[in-house]
C-alpha cells in the first residue's frame, strides 16, 4: 500500500484534491456538527429535529416551487456576501453591507423615478449604476476611514449601516415619498418597462444571474490578477505590501468601494426586481446573512454560490417551520447563529490534522508514525 | 400639559431627562466592555447580550413579578454569554471580533426565539427616584425621575476607575491587556483573566439590557436595541479605556438620542430620523476625530487587536 502514495505514484489529479481536502472537509463537519447542536436545541424546547430537518427540507429544496424561492433568496446573499469577502481579503471585516443595500436601493428607486420617460435599458443600467455607486461610495468611504484614519472597519461600517437606514426613513418620508403610500412610506413606484423581470422558464428573477456573474468575476479578480494578488499581499501584512512599492490606499478603497458596489446592486436589484419602490423593506437583514455566507465560504467567491443557495432555502423554509412546527420565526436565526459560532470555532482546526497534509502523504512512513 | 408651555427651555430639559433615561445602558455596557477590553480582547457579542438580556429579564420579571429577579437573571444570562465569548476566543486561530459578530447574530437570535411570548404581557417596573419632587413642573419632574440603575452605574464607575489605579485585581487585568509576555512572565494566565473579564463585561451588558426592558423604553420588543451594544465599543474608546469617562460618554449619547424627541416636542419636526441617527453620526465623527494613522491611541491596551 504505502508505495501507491508514494511521491511517484502520486497523481496529479488526487494530490489536487488532497490540497484543497480541508478546505472542503472542515467547513462541512462544521456544518454537521452545528446542525448536530441545533438538534440538541430543539430536542430541549420538546420538538423533533427530524421533523424540523425533513420540513426544512421541503421548505427549502424539496419542491420545484421551494427550489425557486430558495434561489430567490439566494440572489440578494451572494452580493451581499461578496460585500464581506472581498475587504476580508484585505484583511477588513466589513459588516455593515446592509447600510450598502439599503441606500443602493433608495439611489435605484430615486434614478428610475428621476429617469421616467427614457427606454427601457437605459433606465435599467442608469439604475444599476446608481445603486452600485451609492453602494460603493457609502463602503468605499469605510475603507478611506480605515486606511487614512485608521478608524476600524467592523464598527465604521456597522454605524454606517444605522446611518444609511435613517438616511433612508429620513428620504423616503420626506424628499422621495409616494404621497399616494400612505400606511407604508415609499418612493414612487416604477414603471412596469423598468421593473426586472425573470429568467425565462423560472420563477426566479436575473438578480440571480447577475449575482453569479458578480462572483465569478470576483473570483477571476482575486485570483487571477495582479490587483488581486496586490491585495491579498496587503492583506497578509500591509508593511510589507508598502516596502513592495503597492498603492496600499487605493488598492483598499477600490475594493471595499467594489465591495459596497455589490452591496448597493443586491439594494437595486431588490427595488427594481421585488418591491418596485424603495421603502423600509430595503432593510430585510440580507446584509447580516450575508456575512454569515461570506465566513461559510471562508471568503472564496466561488464557495459562496453554493453557501448562499443553501442559507437561502434555511430562510425559505422559515415560513413554514414556523406554521407546521409551531416554532417561532426566529428559528432559523437560531440555527445560522449556532452554524456561524461552530465554523468560526472550527477554524482552530486548520492545519492541525496530519491526513490533511498532502506533504505527509507522501511520506508514508509519517503517516503512520503520526496517524 | 405639553412642552412647549414652558417654551425653549423644554429642549435642553427634555436632553437631560433623555440623558438620564437612555444613557444608562450605555453605562453599564460600556463598562462592561472596557472590563473585557482592557484585558486585552474585544467582545462586539455585547450586542447580542443586551438584546438576550432585556428579553430575559422581562420574562422573568412577567413570570415572578419581580423586577429584580428579572435583573439578576439578565446579569446570570450575560456571564454566561460573557463566558463562553472568553473560553471560545481562547483556542488558537479564533478571532474575537468575528466571534463577537456571530454571538451578535446568535444572541439576538435566542432572545427572539424565547422573547416571542412575552411581547404582550406586561411586567413589573424597575423603581425609580423621583428627584424632581420639589418642582411643580412636569417637565422637571419627568426629566429627573431617576432610575436607581443609573445611580448604580453612575457609583459603579467610580468603583471600577478607582479598582483599576489601586487594587491588585485591577493591576492584573492592566497587565494581561498590555502584554500576554509580562503577564506570564509575572505567573498569571492569559486566558483565564480575560475569560472572567469578558465574563463580567457580559454581566453588566445583561444588566444593561434588563434596563431596557424593565424601565426605558419599559417593554419587550425585537427592536429594543439598536445598536447600542456596538456603540458602547466606540464610546469605550472615546473613552480611552477610562470607566469614568464611560459615564460621561454614556451621558452624552444619551443626550445626543433624546436630541430628536425633544425638538419634535417642541415642533420641530423636520430630520427626524436624522436626528435619531444622531448618537451614530456622533460616535462616528468621534472615532474619526479620535483615531490616527500614525500612533496607537493613549491608553490603549497593548493587547488589543483594533487598535493595534
Amino acid at each position: 500500500m504505502p508505495a501507491l502514495f508514494g511521491a511517484r505514484f502520486y497523481p496529479a489529479a488526487l494530490e489536487w484534491i488532497a490540497r484543497r481536502a480541508e478546505a472542503f472537509v472542515i467547513p462541512l463537519a462544521a456544518l454537521v456538527v452545528g446542525m448536530a447542536l441545533f438538534s440538541l436545541f430543539i430536542l430541549a424546547v420538546g420538538k423533533s429535529p427530524i421533523l424540523l430537518y425533513e420540513t426544512m427540507w421541503r421548505g427549502g429544496f424539496g419542491s420545484w416551487f421551494s427550489v425557486q424561492n430558495s434561489l430567490s433568496r439566494a440572489a440578494p446573499l451572494l452580493l451581499a456576501a461578496l460585500c464581506v469577502a472581498l475587504p476580508a481579503r484585505l484583511g477588513l471585516v466589513v459588516i455593515g453591507g446592509e447600510g450598502a443595500i439599503v441606500l443602493g436601493g433608495v439611489g435605484a428607486a430615486a434614478i428610475g423615478v428621476a429617469l421616467s420617460g427614457a427606454p427601457s435599458p437605459i433606465v435599467i443600467l442608469a439604475m444599476g449604476v446608481a445603486g452600485m455607486a451609492a453602494g460603493g461610495i457609502w463602503i468605499g468611504a469605510v475603507g478611506a476611514l480605515r486606511h487614512y484614519r485608521a478608524v476600524n472597519e467592523t464598527i465604521s461600517s456597522l454605524l454606517m449601516a444605522y446611518i444609511a437606514i435613517a438616511l433612508m426613513n429620513q428620504l423616503v418620508e420626506g424628499p422621495l415619498r409616494d404621497p399616494a403610500s400612505l400606511n407604508k412610506p415609499s418612493t414612487q413606484p416604477l414603471a412596469d418597462i423598468y421593473r426586472i423581470g425573470n429568467i425565462p422558464g423560472m420563477d426566479v428573477h436575473w438578480g440571480l444571474v447577475v449575482g453569479v456573474v458578480a462572483c465569478i468575476l470576483s473570483w477571476v479578480l482575486i485570483e487571477k490578477t495582479r490587483w488581486g494578488f496586490a491585495a491579498r499581499i496587503a492583506g497578509g501584512n500591509v508593511r510589507a505590501a508598502q516596502v513592495q512599492g503597492l498603492a496600499v490606499g487605493p488598492l483598499i478603497v477600490g475594493f471595499t468601494a467594489l465591495a459596497g458596489g455589490f452591496a448597493g446592486l443586491a439594494g437595486m436589484l431588490e427595488v427594481a426586481a421585488v418591491q418596485g419602490s424603495a421603502n423600509a423593506s430595503l432593510a430585510a437583514g440580507y446584509g447580516y446573512t450575508g456575512i454569515l455566507v461570506a465566513f461559510l465560504a471562508r471568503h472564496n467567491p466561488l464557495a459562496i454560490i453554493p453557501v448562499a443557495i443553501l442559507l437561502g432555502g434555511i430562510d425559505a423554509s422559515g415560513g413554514l417551520i414556523q406554521r407546521r412546527m409551531d416554532l417561532p420565526d426566529a428559528t432559523v436565526l437560531v440555527l445560522q447563529g449556532m452554524i456561524f459560532i461552530v465554523i468560526l470555532f472550527s477554524e482552530t482546526f486548520y492545519g492541525r490534522f496530519k491526513a490533511f497534509n498532502p506533504d505527509l502523504w507522501k511520506r508514508p512512513d509519517l503517516v503512520r508514525r503520526t496517524a | 400639559m405639553d412642552a412647549t408651555e414652558i417654551g425653549l427651555w423644554g429642549v435642553p430639559l427634555a436632553i437631560l431627562g433623555g440623558a438620564i433615561r437612555v444613557s444608562t445602558p450605555f453605562i453599564f455596557v460600556s463598562l462592561g466592555e472596557a472590563i473585557t477590553e482592557r484585558s486585552g480582547r474585544i467582545n462586539l457579542g455585547l450586542e447580542g447580550t443586551l438584546v438576550f438580556g432585556a428579553m430575559t429579564a422581562y420574562g422573568v420579571a412577567v413570570m415572578t413579578n419581580s423586577p429584580w429577579l428579572g435583573l439578576l437573571a439578565a446579569a446570570f444570562a450575560g456571564l454566561c454569554f460573557g463566558l463562553f465569548h472568553g473560553w471560545i476566543c481562547k483556542f488558537r486561530g479564533v478571532n474575537d471580533i468575528a466571534i463577537g459578530i456571530a454571538l451578535m447574530l446568535f444572541g439576538s437570535g435566542l432572545a427572539f426565539f424565547f422573547g416571542k411570548p412575552f411581547i404582550k404581557p406586561k411586567a413589573p417596573n424597575l423603581p425609580a427616584i423621583p428627584f424632581g419632587g420639589w418642582s411643580d413642573i412636569p417637565q422637571v419632574q419627568a426629566a429627573l425621575d431617576v432610575n436607581v440603575l443609573f445611580l448604580i452605574g453612575a457609583v459603579l464607575s467610580v468603583i471600577l476607575w478607582w479598582a483599576f489605579r489601586n487594587t491588585r485585581a485591577g493591576l492584573i487585568v492592566r497587565v494581561v491587556g498590555d502584554s500576554s509576555d509580562a503577564a506570564r512572565a509575572m505567573g498569571l494566565n492569559p486566558d483565564t483573566v480575560r475569560l472572567l473579564a469578558t465574563g463580567v463585561g457580559g454581566a453588566l451588558a445583561g444588566i444593561g439590557g434588563a434596563y431596557l426592558s424593565l424601565y426605558y423604553p419599559g417593554s419587550w420588543t425585537e427592536r429594543i436595541s439598536s445598536g447600542q451594544g456596538l456603540m458602547a465599543v466606540a464610546l469605550v474608546i472615546f473613552a480611552r479605556w477610562n470607566p469614568l469617562g464611560c459615564f460621561a460618554a454614556a451621558l452624552l449619547f444619551g443626550g445626543a438620542g433624546a436630541l430628536g424627541p425633544a425638538l419634535q416636542s417642541v415642533g420641530v419636526t423636520q430630520g427626524y430620523y436624522l436626528f435619531y441617527a444622531a448618537p451614530y453620526i456622533l460616535t462616528l465623527i468621534i472615532m474619526i476625530a479620535t483615531s490616527s494613522p500614525t500612533r496607537s491611541l493613549a491608553g490603549a491596551p497593548g493587547e488589543l487587536s483594533i487598535t493595534k
